[in-house]
């Protein structure tokens, strides 16, 4: 099975095919052991025990290649990017935009389609802000083209309630400064989107469907193609929150059909500060610019500026370069493991994880119900324990997770919770790490007492 | 005892379960009730979404009532509750001495020795001292009552 499709992408990096060479074995322990050797970080201890990372869903951990490409990228080449003619400078900028071919080949598409931000939080703020400079007369200097951007009262903005809040919030904003309305597509008990409602929401005023494809909080994979479809015969465009895909799952975003997608370098293995926004070429060329200044522009008078087309158009100022360089280094890595490969060891960690919690009692797991599809995450609650005890506990054990709302305070609401306990595994995982957080929490009530049943520690 | 132990003192997980004070009714939350003599204010942490709302009611140059409402985790709710048994009898100064006591002990990262003299049952909280990420957890309705007691003077 290839891992992007090559239909639609003409890219000159061909590494993306390294993968078939694996899929005929799945990973397995013994490799994921071997994998673990060059994640510096994940042989620590904590209070005495073992480091058990899994909190990957916040963010992810870096192999060596990744800190070693970011070493070496300033120790050999480091200057300012598009803006010298030195040789310093010449190499750095083939650096920089050798990355971006290379990662946006990771997610199926060109070059010119992948735009650097500092996350996927800057990638949905550049979005909502370049949407409200077009709601604006005269934005961008292409009022005509910008115009198909432009929201107003009566027009429809519309999200999920599984989102994270980097996916809301930019949206309520957007809507605030042009009138247009915030609308959401509910889930229900188990956490999975009311596609009837969906059907029933998307309409001729939607103009924008934001959602995530993944959830960082239920671990379901949301239909994507199938609500692409809904919201494009309705002539709505389409914003992915690729935060929880793009580490962990095989993703073409051109077989997706979305218009635009948002990920994070720190989530997929990479450093922080660097993510990228996903938009199809003709699309971002006709976007009115954000953030404005240096290395954006074609020409400058007192008085007025003409624009660069996409990528730079959406590149003021000095970009994150060697992190660039080092997500690079974190795409090749995953590509070489296998990103189907990945996807199918992180299913079964996910498993594991959903059946052992479910089975202990005065637990609750969050979304899809064992057996279901679920990527590798799970967030549970535990009756009669608050999720900051839960989390101390673990942590005493050397077990790292999230606690909190996980940035989804609608989401918990909705489940009735204000706060959970979440495990995400990684390609870095083993089965038994896995066991030993079931096991811990296992004993969570009986230590703080709450164990109805006297089932005892 | 391991540093868990010593955070989770079976005197904390009392006080979690019984919540002295904590008997604040829902319906008197939304506002301060504006009497004289009495304070009120509400507390959130942001990071895991604990909240209390906490009154105190000064008369007669004592804290007569500390009551509360509350959700959170063993930490907090303990916190609040061991609070609300401290503080009741105290002059108003007292209090404001007893709250910068455990602000210093909550500080210390576990380099202070707790005043079980001073502090009574909140000296069992020493051992949060040692966890960064949870002292906001115990400090939360120390804080509300330092607001609301600030109140309850001004306008006693
Ligand atoms: C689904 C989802 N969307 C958005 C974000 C925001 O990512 P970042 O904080 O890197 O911008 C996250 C990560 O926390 C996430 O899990």
């Amino acid at each position: 099975m290839a891992l992007v499709s090559a239909a639609g992408t003409q890219q000159h990096d061909t590494q993306q095919h390294d993968t078939q060479q694996h899929d005929a074995s799945a990973l397995d322990d013994v490799e994921v052991r071997r994998i673990r050797n060059d994640f510096p970080i994940l042989s620590q201890q904590v209070s005495g025990k073992p480091l058990i990372y899994l909190d990957s869903g916040a963010t992810s951990q870096n192999p060596l290649s990744v800190l070693e490409a970011e070493q070496e990228f300033y120790e050999q080449r480091n200057a300012a990017v598009h803006r010298g003619a030195h040789q310093l400078a010449v190499a750095a900028t083939d650096a920089f935009e050798h990355a971006r071919a290379t990662v946006a080949g990771f997610v199926g598409a060109k070059d010119n389609e992948l735009v650097w931000t500092a996350n996927a939080t800057a990638g949905l703020n550049l979005l909502a802000y370049s949407f409200s400079n077009a709601s604006r007369s005269g934005a961008g200097n292409q009022p005509s083209q910008a115009q198909r951007f432009a929201l107003a009262p009566g027009d429809e903005v519309l999200v999920t309630e599984m989102e994270h809040h980097a996916n809301l919030i930019p949206w309520q904003e957007l809507c605030r400064r042009t009138g247009a309305t915030l609308k959401f597509i509910p889930v229900d008990d188990d956490g999975a989107l009311r596609l009837e409602e969906a059907e029933r929401l998307i309409t001729g005023r939607t103009r924008i469907l934001a959602f995530t494809h993944v959830s960082n909080v239920l671990g379901v994979i949301n239909p994507v193609r199938e609500l692409t479809a809904l919201a494009h015969n309705a002539g709505a465009l389409v914003v992915l929150d690729a935060c929880q895909s793009a580490p962990h799952l095989p993703l073409d975003l051109k077989a997706l059909d979305v218009d635009f997608a948002v990920f994070s370098g720190h989530k997929m293995l990479g450093p922080t500060g660097i993510g990228a926004l996903y938009g199809r070429a003709e699309l971002l060329d006709a976007l009115p610019p954000f953030l404005t200044g240096g290395s954006m522009i074609t020409t400058v008078t007192m008085s007025e500026a003409r624009y660069l087309p996409a990528p730079q158009r959406f590149e003021a100022g000095t970009q994150p370069i060697s992190q660039a360089v080092a997500l690079a280094a974190a795409v090749n890595y995953l590509r070489e493991t296998g990103m189907d490969r990945i996807h199918r060891w992180e299913t079964e960690l996910g498993q594991r994880l959903v059946a052992g919690l479910d089975a202990i009692d005065g637990v609750r797991v969050l979304g899809p119900k064992p057996g279901r599809e679920r990527t590798g995450l799970a967030a549970f609650d535990v009756q009669g324990v608050h999720a900051h005890d839960v989390g101390q506990f673990l942590d005493d054990r050397g077990i790292a997770v999230r606690v909190g709302h996980h940035c989804a305070q609608p989401l918990h609401r909705r489940l009735g919770l204000t706060a959970t306990t979440r495990a995400s595994a990684y390609l870095y995982n083993t089965t038994d790490e896995v066991d030993q957080l079931l096991d811990a929490a296992g004993r969570i009530r009986g230590y703080f007492g709450v164990t109805t049943r006297g089932a005892g520690v | 005892m391991s540093d868990l132990d010593a955070l989770y003192q079976q005197t904390i997980l009392d006080h979690a379960r019984a919540r002295s004070g904590g008997d604040l009714p829902e319906s008197q939350t939304a506002a301060a009730p504006g009497l004289p003599g009495t304070g009120q204010s509400h507390q959130l942490n942001p990071v895991c979404g604990d909240e209390i709302t906490l009154r105190v009611e000064v008369d007669g140059g004592k804290v007569t009532a500390v009551r509360w409402n509350g959700a959170g985790c063993a930490i907090s709710m303990a916190s609040a509750s061991v609070l609300s048994e401290l503080a009741e009898g105290l002059v108003p100064k007292e209090l404001q001495g007893l709250i910068e006591n455990f602000r210093e002990l909550m500080r210390s990262r576990g380099r202070m020795e707790a005043d079980e003299e001073v502090l009574g049952d909140a000296a069992a909280l020493s051992g949060v001292s040692k966890y960064p990420a949870r002292v906001k957890c115990a400090m939360l309705s120390w804080v509300a009552a330092e607001d609301a007691l600030q109140q309850a003077v001004t306008t006693s």
